[in-house]
């Protein structure tokens, strides 16, 4: 009997450990794929992203010195989207970027009483130990966020 | 695993000696043990990474409920020249004047034990808390500009509360130089929605009774007359509002770093010259959030006088709450020192670290003027707080700081699987704690294992002679967001 060997999805992201605070390691194929992970593994932490539809668009635009401060600040405006203007977000495509400016289109709806849950609060995304490498399975970035 | 070299100067001091580009040596106050463990995580190298900014005025210093923070290890003090010397967001946190209230009452436990847990819901209901929660107060952005200018004489005014408890409110409640031009209106939105909640994570309010005092003639000029006697413990901060504030001047600072004339050893410690327009900025901006916060926690403290009235059916004059005082534990603040035999001002960074001063501090109300601040050290959940009194000893070696609470031993991650299938709630409930929460991952992620214990933190400073024990309380009720 043979058995047939079922490769199970690489996971987009895993949460690392940081005694105060909540490391987050997010994975892609490419930087853009990289970038739309950390998007969306923020918004599972802090929602259930089932339940999110993406009824609504959104633009984000980020810049910084380097590839890591793209990231933080990208993931900076997808944290304001959901505490400061209580928008949750379903899906996201990076349209543009280069190694200092990115531009992407975010799709979601706002928080609703009922239909969401808001399970963790994220103080901040922190430029602490922001790193992003490239592996032979793609890219790796990691970023500590303040709950 | 640090890298970093130690070495032992006395029973609970441990210095850094400057290595490469440390400006001054970094000390830490804990004891064996707790160096120990120190020692496999980062906090070491953020004491050192610290004591390489500019300006920075003889140690960089540690406190025994130091852990593995951002930028900053949390439980870090450090002080800096006005002239030389910087101020960095992230040397406050994104929390800005997060702190403890504690507020006493004429009750005794025996009077109320078979209230407690009404107590308990009828504050859960009446004090918003959670993650998102909002509050019952809404300001335009006219009277919520009050606020950042006005701190808890806003919510004095505003009839929460009495003139008083600003007397026995760290620096009366309001920092000077609070200037809302200087807040984003991002911040500005988010604050609108939130003064008068309590937040998530580590915030609480807890219910407690004194349980053991050390100290009676300080104890009592505390107005904690008794074992047995009632107490409410608040702790939270300034809320979104003071989030965005770090946010938005740390995203600036770290653009801006490569026209610093120093190297960052982390981007976290992004900062800017006291002298700089940048700084000056920043420093408007996060008075305006510690004023936010004192307000919070004013609010916050009516509304549990209410609570406790109408669930009790007492007269406020029979249930006697009173503010025995409040500290912040996240902060930057100009104060002067006498450094070298002369008197000077500096800057000095509290982050996770409180202020504790001496008797006869022109800065205590005449109340303690005799017997010290009263420094208000939370434990874990349901551990209760110990009340401890500033000293000389503070004043002369960290800045009047000392610690600020138990300081975290799990990640929160771990913290959540070492509790899987238990029940958190129930496992408080034996040890005599009653506990509600709105998120059910909070209770897990602060399980009382997480943190170190609390006894073990406030003996140290104790011992090291930063604050004294005057009291410790212990937890019936809780809730938590």
């Amino acid at each position: 009997m043979t058995k047939d060997v079922i490769q199970a999805p690489r996971p987009t992201y895993r949460i690392f450990e940081h005694t105060a605070d909540l490391g987050v390691e997010i994975y892609g194929t490419d930087e853009r794929d990289l970038f739309r992970n950390a998007a969306l593994a923020l918004s599972d932490i802090m929602t259930d992203r089932r339940h999110v539809r993406g009824r609504e668009e959104r633009e984000i635009a980020a810049e910084g010195g380097d590839r890591e401060e793209v990231l933080v600040n990208f993931l900076r405006e997808v944290l304001y989207l959901c505490n400061g203007e209580g928008w949750l977000l379903k899906e996201c495509v990076i349209a543009e970027m280069d190694g200092c400016h990115l531009r992407a289109a975010a799709t979601g709806e706002p928080f609703a009483h009922g239909r969401h849950t808001m399970d963790v609060e994220i103080k901040a995304v922190t430029y602490h130990r922001a790193e992003i490498r490239t592996t032979v399975q793609g890219w790796t970035g990691r970023i500590i966020c303040d709950v | 695993m640090s890298d970093i070299t130690i070495e032992r100067l006395d029973e609970f001091r441990w210095i850094i000696p400057p290595v490469g580009g440390m400006r001054v040596p970094g000390i830490i106050y804990a004891d064996e043990q707790m160096i120990k463990a120190m020692a496999t995580d980062e906090s070491l190298r953020q004491v050192a990474n610290v004591a390489h900014l500019p300006g920075i005025i003889g140690h960089s210093l540690a406190m025994p409920d130091i852990h593995w923070g951002y930028g900053f290890p949390i439980g870090g003090v450090a002080a800096f020249d006005m002239e030389e010397g910087i101020i960095s967001p992230g040397g406050v946190g994104y929390d800005i004047n997060c702190g403890v209230r504690l507020m006493a009452t004429n009750l005794q436990f025996n009077e109320i034990k078979d209230k407690v847990r009404e107590l308990v819901i009828a504050l859960f209901r009446n004090i918003p808390a959670g993650v998102g929660s909002e509050s019952a107060l809404r300001l335009s952005v006219a009277e919520e500009k009050k606020v950042l200018r006005q701190g808890a004489a806003w919510a004095v005014n505003r009839g929460f509360g009495s003139e008083g408890d600003l007397a026995t409110t760290e620096d009366g409640g309001a920092m000077q130089g609070a200037d809302p031009g200087c807040v984003s209106d991002r911040a500005l939105e988010r604050g609108r929605r939130q003064l008068g909640t309590l937040g998530s994570g580590n915030h609480f309010l807890e219910i407690e009774v004194v349980g053991e005092i050390f100290d009676r003639r300080v104890a009592s000029a505390f107005g904690l007359t008794a074992e047995g006697q009632v107490a409410v413990a608040i702790h939270t901060g300034s809320r979104g509002f003071g989030y965005q504030v770090c946010d938005d001047f740390l995203a600036r600072m770290v653009k801006h770093k490569s026209a610093l004339d120093f190297p960052l050893p982390d981007r976290q410690l992004a900062c800017a010259y006291l002298t700089s327009d940048e700084g000056k900025e920043y420093m408007a901006a996060m008075a305006c959030a510690a004023n936010y916060a004192w307000a919070n926690r004013q609010v916050l403290m009516h509304w549990t006088a209410q609570t406790f009235e109408e669930t009790l059916q007492r007269s406020p004059r029979d249930i006697g709450m009173r503010l025995v005082y409040d500290v912040c534990h996240n902060i930057a603040k100009v104060e002067e020192f006498e450094i070298g035999g002369t008197k000077k001002r500096v800057c000095v960074h509290r982050k996770g670290a409180t202020r504790a001063l001496p008797p006869r501090h022109p800065a205590l109300p005449d109340l303690y003027r005799e017997v010290g601040q009263p420094v208000l050290i939370p434990g874990d959940m349901g551990a209760g707080s110990y009340v401890l009194a500033g000293t000389d000893r503070a004043l002369e070696e960290t800045f009047g700081s000392t610690c600020h609470g138990a300081g975290r031993v799990m990640s929160r991650n771990r913290a959540m699987k070492a509790s899987r299938n238990r029940s958190i709630t129930a496992e408080m409930a034996d040890r005599g704690v009653i506990v509600m929460a709105a998120g059910k991952k909070t209770l897990s992620e602060e399980m009382p294992e997480a943190y170190k214990d609390i006894e073990g933190v406030v003996n140290v400073v104790h011992r090291a002679g930063l604050s004294t024990k005057v009291a410790r309380l212990r937890a019936v009720g809780c809730i938590k967001g």
